[in-house]
């Protein structure tokens, strides 16, 4: 089939160091980007950069590298909100996904939900996306209930709507499965939930990395993301909601940073999205975001996004031509992003990623922390590859071709 | 680490054809434990016969290769063995069991479960075994 390119990959691949070294002797095909993705030069280098010559807190040192400090990392927020259509007022630094949905947890919901209130969630989120709504229900007396899918990795959209004539407080659905794939249609499912009252949020972890997200065109009240993900250093992520939103919340952490005036018997918070970020900051990893989205910027997220729906389509080919092999996800690749989960006849997945492993593959297994989600599709574990920007053809080669290894050594 | 050497055709056949799988009727023992990471799920029960040996034992579980093989493995070698067997058993012993396979880090924890589950079973039952006695002697 034809192996057009959105982009010069093998040029791109020249910016990430990593991709150079050697595994087991192997070339490394690095397949394991949503887990975490590798980071180009750049960002190393911002990193560096800060710590070398204007490391400094940020926001109340008047000098010289408190000054360069504070201007890149708020040029980092401004540059991270505008590449997700959000406004930088109301864009929080957060260490990533997981913890901008605790903060939700506790700063809107410890207010806002109430004793026999309904909580929405799906069957396909990351447990970081359901979790914090269990204790959140457990600790309210709320109730949590679930949208199941249909048999292609899709939401059941009916029984979304059974859900929303209940009137829930909060919806909370992820933009892309990190498993299935599945590309959820969040805009449709926040204006259905807006109708009934209910807040949503939306994981953003495996979709902001991988395809243009207009966060105020999705419409979601509360949209997280990670960075390290997008080729950003770990530790640092956003939570974007209305300023008005995070204006009328409680403070999540207290102590420095967040604070106006304090006084011996109460205090004041300061202005959002700073009454957010208690204690110093991230700066350095920040900075690295903003760096690792005007990399991606240049690149451009529509190309991006048509990369990996080329490298999808010829993945899902290639796999399912390996007798035995059992894709999960929606069949066609424009409907989901680029990862495509699997099985492999009796090869355990944890024993496919060991013998792939020995061929310079990455690959993730296991439950992928979406437990109720291996439940419904009655697995204890998948095998998933996922790709980005630096991968090529050649490494869903490598990865069909480790598949046969693995087939010949299980005697299949 | 070869991949060629850990999957051997005996480990193959223990994977696909476990011995001693299954539950059973009577038992004095029983013990089970879980891999987080990877999901792998062992159950081991064991009835204890004269001279506390292992009578029977019997295990249950889904997992990947390496840690139903191992356990399976090792149910064969457990029964008949007195309880203070599993007192001695070590690591170097499973993977000698296994033909000494170079496993990496995460993978050990597989080999492993299996042994963990035993001795978890066999510790406690003799603790409380220990308990019941009031002359504080181990059985």
């Amino acid at each position: 089939m034809l192996k057009a390119e959105a982009f010069e990959v093998a040029k791109v691949r020249e910016d990430f160091p990593i991709l150079k070294r050697k595994v087991h002797g192997k070339r490394l095909v690095y397949l394991d980007n949503a887990a975490t993705t590798q980071k180009p030069q750049l960002v190393v280098d911002a990193l560096v950069d800060f710590y070398t010559r204007y490391n400094s807190n940020v926001h109340r040192s008047v000098h010289t590298l408190g000054e360069e400090a504070t201007a890149a990392y708020e040029a980092a927020r401004s540059k991270t909100a505008k590449f997700v259509g959000a406004d930088p007022k109301g864009l929080v630094f957060v260490r990533g996904t997981t913890e901008a949905t605790n903060l939700v947890r506790f700063a809107w919901g410890e207010k806002n939900v109430k004793k026999g209130d309904v909580l929405v969630a799906t069957l396909m989120e990351h447990h970081s996306n359901i979790v914090p709504w269990q204790l959140l229900a457990r600790s309210k007396g709320a109730t949590l209930k679930y949208v199941g899918l249909n048999p292609d990795g899709t939401l059941d959209m009916g029984q979304l709507e059974d859900l929303l004539r209940e009137a829930p407080r909060l919806v909370a659905v992820a933009h892309c499965s990190n498993v299935l794939g599945t590309i959820n249609e969040v805009s449709a499912i926040c204006a259905m939930a807006k109708k009934v009252g209910a807040t949503t949020v939306v994981d953003g972890a495996q979709s902001v990395p991988h395809m243009p997200v207009d966060i105020g065109a999705v419409g979601a009240d509360f949209y997280a993301f990670s960075g390290h993900k997008m080729l950003a250093p770990t530790g640092v992520g956003a939570l974007a909601a209305r300023k008005e939103l995070l204006e009328e919340m409680d403070p999540f952490q207290s102590g420095g940073e967040m604070i106006k005036e304090v006084f011996e018997d109460h205090s004041t918070w300061n202005d959002v999205p700073y009454k957010f970020e208690a204690g110093t900051v991230n700066i350095a990893d920040a900075i690295g975001l903003g760096t690792a989205v005007d990399y991606l910027s240049s690149i451009g997220m529509e190309r991006v996004r048509k990369h990996e729906v080329a490298l999808l389509d010829y993945a899902l080919r290639a796999l399912s031509e390996v007798k035995g092999v059992k894709i999960y996800g929606p069949p066609d690749p424009a409907r989901r992003g680029g990862v495509v989960s699997f099985n492999y006849a009796d090869v355990h997945p944890h024993d496919l990623a060991t013998i792939l492993d020995e061929e310079g593959v990455a690959i993730r297994s296991g439950h992928h922390c979406a437990q109720l989600l291996m439940r419904w599709l009655d697995v204890p574990a998948t095998a998933r590859a996922s790709f980005h920007v630096y991968n090529s053809y050649d490494d869903v080669d490598a990865l069909t071709a480790g598949l046969h290894k693995a087939g010949k050594l299980f005697r299949l | 680490m070869s991949s060629a050497d850990i999957y051997r055709e005996v480990i193959l056949d223990y994977y696909r054809h476990p011995r001693n799988f299954g539950k059973l009727e009577k038992f004095d023992i029983d013990s089970h434990d879980s891999n987080p990471l990877c999901g792998d799920e062992i159950e081991m029960q064991v009835q204890v016969g004269s001279g506390q040996k292992m009578e029977e034992v019997k295990f249950t579980g889904k997992g990947c290769a390496i840690s139903q093989a191992s356990v399976s493995m090792l149910t064969e070698l457990a029964k008949g063995k007195p309880l203070g067997w599993v007192k001695e058993l070590s690591k170097e012993d499973v993977f000698k069991m296994l033909g000494n396979p170079d496993l990496g880090p995460s993978r050990v924890k597989c080999a492993l479960l299996g042994m963990k589950v035993l001795k978890t079973g066999v510790y406690g039952y003799l603790g409380a075994q220990y308990e019941e006695k009031d002359e504080g002697e181990l059985p």
